[in-house]
């Protein structure tokens, strides 16, 4: 390993954001953000629609590259090491675990759009891609709902069942950074407090990146929390000050007061 | 209580109008092809048998079959598509899944929209040229299929190209983000949701391809060979030269024979298309999304 990584872990820190800036065929999206992530937290953005939070995302896991007219600029380290320094950005996305705002299953049975991943990877003997199926299912709190019929099409699953099948697929990655973006949008609420206590046991695996227009589930789960606006980071607090009226800036408690947004 | 205003019942009015009119134009639309079919079936059903498929002419043509003409046809139709649905498919993907969106893609695009609108004479004197004359193919079977080819390729670039289209952005998204390659995810998901689409296309290429004269005209097609082509730098018959040939070159040519001739090659046209929409039809029942 080199330096850079060792200099990362030391801090404790699987994300660092230095300055950075995203333009989507020249029109900026997001500006002048530095923040860190530290290692096994869960992380929380907020912040209301266009401020710039799925770019963010976007970013850390190198989609500039799959996304015609995204420009990113500043400095991007995933566990120490510059996001663009790595010559083989799929090694980096497959770290990286991601879940959209709807919920994505992919036109493949529910057993292969678990076992895509590993698939991909060079995993083929059968065995060994049932026990990562069952293991990331059971983990996703879906298992038992759908162990019968694993052959079915994970595309017409129900929404929640979905949105839980995409983040037994991310969680199939192995990956040691969690991205969810707004994940309970099309999620009822009782599914949503399932998929929380699941997000709150894999704090202890993995870094996760909590982006949510839901303040309070920020509230439930980020130990501390960004908020984006218009394309600005205004703030990063520790969640619970930010909601006890602790906020750096009045318009992040106005903001989380759901006085605008 | 409520009462239609006289705007209402212009509005309802209009809308009846408009609704007659469209219905009249499709009728017109389809009363062509309605006369077209029942005109060959009337005149050319009778000269239709086993002996008229698989028989060789005789007698300057005036008698026998078409055995000849319909294997050359095959034989034309199969070599084109060898050539073209790699190549076309290949660079549709290219275009649809690769390709940056900028000057040059947008300028390959419009060079591949004014393909498709050459005259097909004018791809018959550019496969004289290229193939028959500068590569040395001779007349043959080989050249005019790559002639086909060349006219046919924007069929299946568009067709292909729009079937990639249809699966959503999103899939290719979720396969990006676990660490799969553009080409993973092309095969992985794209295609296997894209496949029938693009046979679709295929199968309308192979319905022009079959009924072309011109292209094939000058470049491997002869009026009358005696025998079946033994490869593909053979010239051969094909159905719709000996269509032309027997219709307006011959004398004394049966009636029946030239309608004969149409309607064989027109249920090939039809039978390719009746396939083509088989599948879409079948594409639809099992939507995966």
């Amino acid at each position: 390993m080199s330096l850079p990584v060792q200099v990362g872990e030391a801090a404790g820190y699987a994300i660092e954001v230095e300055d950075l800036a995203i333009r989507y065929h020249g029109k900026p999206a997001l500006s002048s953000v530095t923040l860190q992530v530290p290692s096994h937290e869960i992380f929380g953005i907020i912040g209301p629609a266009n401020s710039g939070k799925t770019s963010f995302l976007r970013a850390i896991n190198r989609m500039d590259l799959m996304t015609a007219g995204m420009e990113v600029s500043g400095s991007v380290r995933v566990e120490g090491r510059d996001v663009r320094s790595w010559r083989n950005p799929y090694a980096l996305r497959q770290r990286i675990g991601v879940v959209f705002p709807l919920p994505v299953g992919l036109p493949l049975s529910i057993y292969d759009n678990v076992a895509l991943s590993s698939r991909l990877r060079g995993t083929r003997k059968k065995a060994d891609l049932d026990v990562i199926v069952e293991r990331c299912l059971r983990r996703a709190a879906l298992w038992d709902e759908v162990k019968d019929r694993l052959d079915s099409l994970g595309s017409l699953l129900s929404g929640g069942q979905q949105q839980r099948l995409t983040i037994a697929r991310a969680l199939s990655q192995d990956p040691s950074i969690l991205l969810l973006d707004e994940f309970s949008i099309a999620v009822d609420p009782v599914t949503t407090m399932r998929i929380e206590e699941v997000l709150a046991e894999l704090k202890s695996e993995m870094t996760i990146v909590l982006v949510t227009n839901l303040v309070q589930q920020a509230r439930r789960l980020a130990s501390r929390t960004a908020f984006f606006l218009t394309g600005e980071l205004v703030e990063v607090t520790e969640t619970e000050a930010m909601f006890e009226g602790g906020a750096q800036d009045p318009r992040t408690t106005a903001y989380v007061e759901g006085k605008f947004g | 209580m409520f009462e239609a205003t006289a705007q209402n019942r212009n509005n309802r009015k209009v809308e009846g109008l408009f609704r007659l009119l469209f219905l009249w134009m499709t009728c017109m639309l389809i009363l062509p092809v309605a006369l077209i079919l029942g005109v060959l079936v009337y005149r050319g059903g009778p000269a239709i048998s086993w002996e008229f498929l698989f028989t060789q002419p005789l007698n300057n043509m005036t008698a026998g079959g078409i055995l000849p003409a319909l294997v050359g046809t095959v034989w034309l139709v199969v070599v084109a598509l060898i050539a073209s649905v790699p190549v076309g498919v290949a660079a549709a993907l290219y275009l649809s899944e690769y390709a940056p969106d900028n000057r040059l893609t947008r300028a390959i695009n419009l060079a591949i929209i004014n393909l498709a609108g050459v005259p097909s004479i004018v791809h018959a004197l550019f496969g004289l040229g290229a193939f028959v004359i500068f590569f040395r193919f001779g007349t043959s079977i080989l050249a005019a299929s790559l002639t086909l080819a060349v006219m046919t390729l924007p069929v299946v670039i568009v067709a292909t190209r729009e079937s990639l289209q249809t699966v959503p952005l999103a899939f290719r998204e979720a396969c990006w983000n676990m660490g799969a390659t553009r080409w993973q995810t092309i095969r992985k998901i794209v295609l296997p949701n894209a496949i029938s689409g693009i046979l679709t296309g295929v199968i309308l290429e192979v319905s022009r391809t079959s009924g072309e004269t011109a292209p094939i005209m000058f470049t491997g097609a002869a009026a009358f060979i005696p025998f079946l082509p033994q490869g593909v730098l053979d010239q051969t018959m094909a159905m719709s030269l000996h269509l032309f040939v027997i219709s307006t070159q011959v004398p004394d040519v049966p009636e029946h024979m030239p309608f004969g001739v149409a309607l064989v090659l027109i249920s090939m046209v039809l039978a390719m298309n009746g396939i083509s929409i088989a599948f879409r039809v079948y594409l639809r029942g099992r939507k995966k999304w």
